[in-house]
């Protein structure tokens, strides 16, 4: 094969990237500048989501404690070095929020989707570059609201004392968050804002879905039949379909929200609400359940578009460094299909005791369990792709396996919770916390940590470094499992959740070791995730210069063009695909990889 | 074995000697004793074998494999070793919930440590090997529609056995005769409502409420059946009678927890929700608030009184006053079970 491509090949003219600098990078309409703009969007937000996290673990590992740099830092939200209960929950919100939104649905979709699922199917960008451009904005502008939502308290006049955002968690339960600052502190502005931040989120979404949904299936280069796609790309595709179905429902609820908030309408106040000595007279007919019904139609779907990516990532790296193809490649695409069908119909087992028909309960309760038979499926078939395999043990493939490890041990609890009767112990409490942070938060984050190792040389055209990689894995891969797998502990004892402190309460006498351990293990945790930054910032500065299209030696498109890919991917040439997209060692071929662009081998060669 | 390499070797050592010095330390600042000196040594050379194998060996598959067993098993003693668990149930229904949850954590148990150590296995096992392939194959037909037949079988089995507690709960209604009390929450407290001698409730309406004057729950003043109605800030129940609870709020979404009785319940604003259980052991219990309600929702606690039945009729026929009184009296009497064993172990102690 020529090495040069040439200028203009079958009449397809090259494209060259635009010369002004803001066009380029700032306001670009390339797919790849905006993967990398998302990417580094939830980069800057799970470093801020994690820094809240480490304050609450301060508290909750030494509730009381004075902290002398705590009182410098927040002088009126720590005013004795403690943190006040109500900046505990502001913690909380904020933690959940910025984690739920502005990384695990940015990073693996907006980050890694937009980045390679144009190049993957071999075409020259996303079917609408400008939507694309203006749902990277609209995000951007979400982030810029939400973080001002943390400093409502310093804007607003009436309030003043300092940092303190809303408080709520991040399903924002109503009729708490609809009635406003008499309902306590964080209720004013710092909800306003950040239902504002929700809804301008929820529009970028549905930009960004209907874009990946119309690349995918209009965009494919020739020979990239539907069987032979990525299993990375049929998860971005059921994750925008995901999220084109659920991310309107939440978009009305938040502008109802916000009219309950400002306009005095009773979308989800009832009537006669006594607060602060006084009955609200002004409102009658809303239902707080309408909220939840609401949120959680879009809430369960947003599990998995948090955690789709990440199985057909882990998928594709599985399959590339064992050197196998992926087991049972139909039955994975059919089961993300279930998933993603399922997970509509289960909404109702986050509110089996809010109060709704209990008989509803029942039918939530089946389809939840159901969904373990099509998670089930994944996991064997990840388990058999690496049976039989040649495993290369780049730092890639340790957090696809983490990944895998972290998904069973994460989606298995949800066995206890998703039946009517174990859940109302359970409901609401640390073992609620624990499953969640393992499956859609630390599962999902591996799978994000799994796709910059593995593309990182790609998207920036330099190597990162293995051996600190490796480090940030086995630190941070232990270090969530000794986070995580003890709250579920802490949920069997019957430990609430959203609590600054449990010491008020007897029964739960004899965790205070356990906290303190959990703990801990968050401070190494953290601390790891240093090395993951010192590694990103060393790497794209000083690292060696990828030299290689396909350092992996791995089969998909993406590993067909230069490191980075030029302007228009594949440089005016249009790539032709001869075969699916994991065949490793295959019987009598040249190499362990046939790359989905290589020729037909001749008849009788 | 992959070449010799100094750097990766002087890591390892260094690694080695600081779990040995943890082990020291943890050795004698804890001084553990029968098993749990057992378990730290367990651990200490699980750990030091990882070290081993992704260090001397060069196989960081092995350390791998071998973490994700230990983890398995480390999560499984965390869980069957009890050292954090449940209060003691004292509902009706608690042993069978519990039954039910045990049962689903021998099948979440088996699945769990099945699937980490069949992922821990073939990490081990599987490593490559000089220029050696993989075996060439896209998957098993037949494996695949037994092992998804199988989940489907267990999975929703035990969904449906999960509906037997539920059921008996929420689908039928409190039992004839069960005691009726009427639980209104609001931040950050509970009020708890009696009807008092006449067993009728008075008419409650929110424009009556007035916190300042103690009329937490809104009595109209000019119903007469209302006299004798008592509200309190602590909730007391008869043993072994069926309790009927309506939870209403009058603010934001509180949820009524008591672990000793297994039982949490939504109270919703605008919303009348009944729920029955019954008490099975006489003692003082907490209760607290399940749902976020605000800053000081942390600290919406209360007991629960569980009396034995003339005691607490006798609570139960008395007027305001006098119930407020004996019901102070009362919660003096009683105490936790946490503070019923720390007595007894200081008697022990004394003795």
């Amino acid at each position: 094969m020529a090495e040069t491509v040439p200028e203009i090949h079958g009449g397809v003219h090259r494209h060259e990237p635009p010369k002004r600098w803001i066009r380029r990078y700032v306001f670009s309409t390339d797919h790849k500048v905006i993967g990398i703009q998302y990417w580094f969007l939830a980069l800057f937000s799970v470093f801020v989501g994690m820094a809240l996290s480490l304050l609450m673990r301060l508290q909750l590992g030494w509730p009381g404690e004075q902290f002398g740099f705590l009182k410098t830092l927040f002088p009126n939200a720590a005013a004795n070095g403690t943190i006040s209960p109500e900046f505990y929950l502001s913690l909380v919100t904020m933690h959940g929020t910025i984690m739920v939104f502005f990384v695990l649905t940015t990073a693996p979709q907006g980050g890694f989707g937009n980045y390679f699922l144009p190049i993957q199917i071999g075409a020259a960008d996303m079917a609408f570059p400008v939507l694309n451009m203006l749902s990277f904005w609209v995000t951007f502008l979400a982030l810029a609201v939400m973080i001002l939502a943390f400093f409502a308290n310093m804007i607003d006049p009436d309030a003043a004392i300092g940092v303190l955002g809303p408080i709520g968690g991040w399903t924002g339960y109503a009729p708490l968050s609809a009635i406003g600052e008499s309902a306590g502190p964080g209720q004013g502005t710092g909800v306003v804002l950040w239902v504002t931040s929700i809804a301008l989120f929820c529009i970028a979404s549905l930009l960004g879905a209907l874009n990946f949904i119309t690349t995918m299936l209009n965009l494919r280069t020739k020979g990239m039949s539907l069987a032979r796609l990525p299993l990375t790309c049929w998860a971005w595709f059921t994750t925008a379909v995901l999220a084109l179905l659920s991310f309107p429902v939440l978009l009305a609820a938040g502008i109802l929200l916000l009219l309950d908030h400002l306009a005095g309408t009773s979308f989800f106040i009832p009537a006669n609400l006594y607060i602060k000595d006084n009955v609200l007279t002004e409102h009658a007919g809303g239902s707080p359940i309408l909220w939840q019904h609401l949120f959680w139609y879009f809430g369960h779907p947003e599990v998995y578009i948090a955690i789709l990516p990440g199985m057909g990532l882990t998928s594709h790296i599985l399959s590339t460094f064992a050197r196998k193809p992926v087991f049972g490649y139909r039955v994975m695409i059919y089961a993300i299909f279930a998933i993603g069908l399922l997970g509509f119909f289960v909404w109702g087992h986050h509110m089996f005791q809010s109060g709704m028909d209990p008989r509803t309960a029942v039918a939530f309760s089946l389809i939840t369990l159901s969904i373990g038979v099509p998670s089930a499926i994944k996991t064997f078939n990840w388990i058999g792709t690496l049976w039989g395999a040649r495993i290369r043990f780049t730092t890639p493939m340790l957090f696809a396996v983490g990944f895998v490890s972290l998904f069973v041990s994460g989606g298995i609890t949800g066995l206890f919770l998703g039946q009517t009767s174990v859940d109302i112990p359970l409901h609401d409490t640390y073992f609620v916390v624990g499953h969640f942070h393992l499956i859609m938060g630390v599962a999902a984050i591996f799978g994000i940590f799994a796709g910059t190792y593995f593309w990182f040389s790609k998207m920036f055209g330099k190597r990162i470094n293995e051996t600190m990689g490796k480090v940030h894995f086995w630190l941070t891969f232990i270090g969530v499992n000794a986070i995580f797998i003890p709250f579920h502990v802490m949920g069997m004892q019957g430990a609430p959740r959203r609590y600054s402190t449990h010491g008020n309460l007897e029964y739960l006498g004899g965790m205070a070791p356990l906290t303190k351990f959990i703990s801990y293990a968050a401070f190494v945790t953290i601390g790891a995730q240093l090395i993951f930054l010192v590694n990103l910032i060393w790497s794209m500065t000083r690292g060696p210069k990828e030299t290689e299209e396909n350092p992996w030696e791995a089969t998909t498109l993406e590993w067909t063009v230069p490191s980075p890919p030029p302007h228009d991917n594949f440089a005016g040439h249009e790539p032709v695909v001869h075969r699916g997209p994991y065949e490793f060692s295959v019987p009598n071929a040249a190499n362990d990889f046939c790359k989905q662009t290589d020729p037909e081998p001749a008849a009788g060669d | 074995m992959g070449k010799r390499n100094t750097a990766r070797d002087v890591t390892g050592g260094i690694l080695s000697l600081g779990l040995a010095g943890l082990y020291i330390w943890f050795l004698s600042s804890f001084r553990p004793s029968g098993i749990y000196f057992l378990m730290a040594g367990a651990v200490f050379l699980i750990c030091q074998y990882i070290v081993f194998s992704v260090f001397a060996l060069g196989k960081p598959g092995h350390g791998l494999g071998v973490l994700l067993i230990f983890l398995a098993v480390a999560t499984a003693v965390l869980f069957v070793g009890k050292w954090w668990w449940w209060p003691e149930g004292i509902s009706s229904f608690a042993p069978e919930l519990d039954a039910q949850f045990t049962r689903t954590l021998v099948v979440v148990a088996v699945a769990f440590i099945g699937a980490q150590v069949a992922l821990g296995y073939v990490v081990m096992r599987y490593g490559s090997r000089g220029k050696e392939r993989a075996v060439y194959s896209h998957g098993n037909t037949k494996l695949e529609v037994t092992w998804t037949l199988i989940t489907a079988v267990i999975f929703i089995g035990t969904a449906i056995l999960g509906q037997r507690v539920w059921a008996q709960l929420h689908l039928n209604e409190a039992p004839e005769g069960a005691e009726k009390i009427e639980v209104v929450a609001q931040q950050f407290q509970w009020n708890f409502h009696y009807s008092g001698a006449d067993k009728t409730f008075g008419r409650t309406e929110a424009r009556f409420i007035n916190d300042s004057s103690l009329n937490y729950v809104g009595l109209d003043p000019a119903d007469a059946q209302g006299n004798d109605d008592t509200q309190v800030s602590t909730l007391a129940i008869p043993v072994d009678r069926p309790v009927e609870l309506t939870l209403k709020s009058k603010d934001v979404i509180h949820s009524f927890f008591a672990p000793a009785l297994r039982f949490k319940q939504d109270a919703v604003p605008g919303l009348n929700i009944k729920v029955h259980f019954t008490a099975q052991k006489v003692g003082k219990y907490e209760v607290t608030c399940a749902e976020l309600c605000g800053q000081l929702h942390y600290n919406m606690k209360t007991f629960m009184l569980v009396l034995p039945q003339n005691q607490y009729e006798e609570l139960a026929a008395m007027k305001e006053e006098a119930f407020k009184e004996r019901l102070g009296e009362l919660l003096k009497e009683y105490k936790l079970p946490e503070e019923q064993k720390r007595a007894n172990e200081e008697q022990t102690q004394t003795n």
